[in-house]
């Protein structure tokens, strides 16, 4: 759960399996749809939201992704923070580079992910993990 | 583990997603297909999404492998009835879908194909009747 300024409760989904990833696209589309984002908007944040749920299980090894409303003045918003306890990103200039991939994928989850929404924030520390907190406000 | 059913009409092959899929269903999707391109001899495939509201960039993968596999074994296929917000997400995300044929429904879709596999046709029998005086002339 997340609380703190602005911000609130919200939903926690522990992130193990694909179904996890499929699950927090829903929760995170519910929610989207609440806050009134338009339809765009909210095709992006579940996009983005599927790209950083797939790091999270695939280079993270699995953890947790906690989704909540958040409100800033008139503006409301949805912020959704992915939490890993795996290898950390060594290089994160690189990670965030469109091509870049140690998995075999596209190499566009992480610098996609960050187009897509409004604020974009990591914390990675090489053997400690990642976590990335994404905002997407309503226009 | 749920499955996506491959219908076939005629020459074409037709899927339709329906739920947000699961990754290993979009990989078993991408097996199935072509099983049944090879088990039918089919010349095109046509995979509807209009019922996905988003395309990440795992979906977009298996829809571009999809098209290279099928590609290899005779068929085209064509991607039909995108959402407009998924369009603009998939651009923004970095995913052109490169090799990715696509159309806006099924019908324009099955047309797409039909056109492209009378022309083919016609450019192989034109091809032997200039081929070969080509080859005896000299």
């Amino acid at each position: 759960m997340i609380t703190g300024s602005g911000s609130a409760a919200g939903e926690q989904i522990t992130v193990a399996s694909d179904q996890d990833v499929v699950r927090v696209r829903q929760l995170v589309r519910t929610l989207a749809v609440a806050v009134k984002l338009s339809l765009v908007d909210q095709t992006k944040i579940v996009t983005a939201a599927s790209e950083l749920a797939r790091n999270t299980l695939v280079y993270g090894g699995g953890g947790t992704v906690a989704v909540s409303r958040v409100e800033n003045g008139r503006r409301a918003g949805i912020r959704i923070v992915f939490a890993d306890e795996g290898p950390g990103i060594p290089d994160l200039d690189l990670a965030l580079t469109d091509g870049y991939t140690t998995g075999g994928g596209l190499g566009l989850g992480l610098s996609g992910a960050r187009r897509l929404v409004d604020e974009f924030d990591i914390d990675t520390a090489v053997g400690r993990g990642t976590t990335i907190s994404v905002t997407k406000w309503c226009r | 583990m749920e499955r996506v059913p491959v219908l076939k009409i005629g020459d074409i092959l037709l899927v339709s997603i329906q739920d947000d899929m699961e990754d290993q269903v979009a990989l078993q999707l991408q097996e199935d297909l072509a099983d049944r391109i090879v088990a039918t001899g089919s010349h095109g495939v046509i995979i509807d999404i209009s019922a996905l509201d988003i395309v990440d960039s795992f979906v977009g993968r298996t829809l571009a492998t999809i098209a290279g596999v099928s590609k290899v074994l005779d068929a085209e296929t064509v991607v039909v009835g995108m959402r407009p917000a998924v369009a603009i997400t998939l651009v923004e995300l970095g995913l052109s879908l490169p090799g990715i044929r696509t159309a806006l429904n099924v019908e324009l879709g099955m047309e797409m194909l039909a056109r492209q596999r009378a022309a083919e046709e016609d450019l192989g029998i034109d091809e032997g009747e200039d081929d070969e005086p080509a080859v005896t002339v000299p």
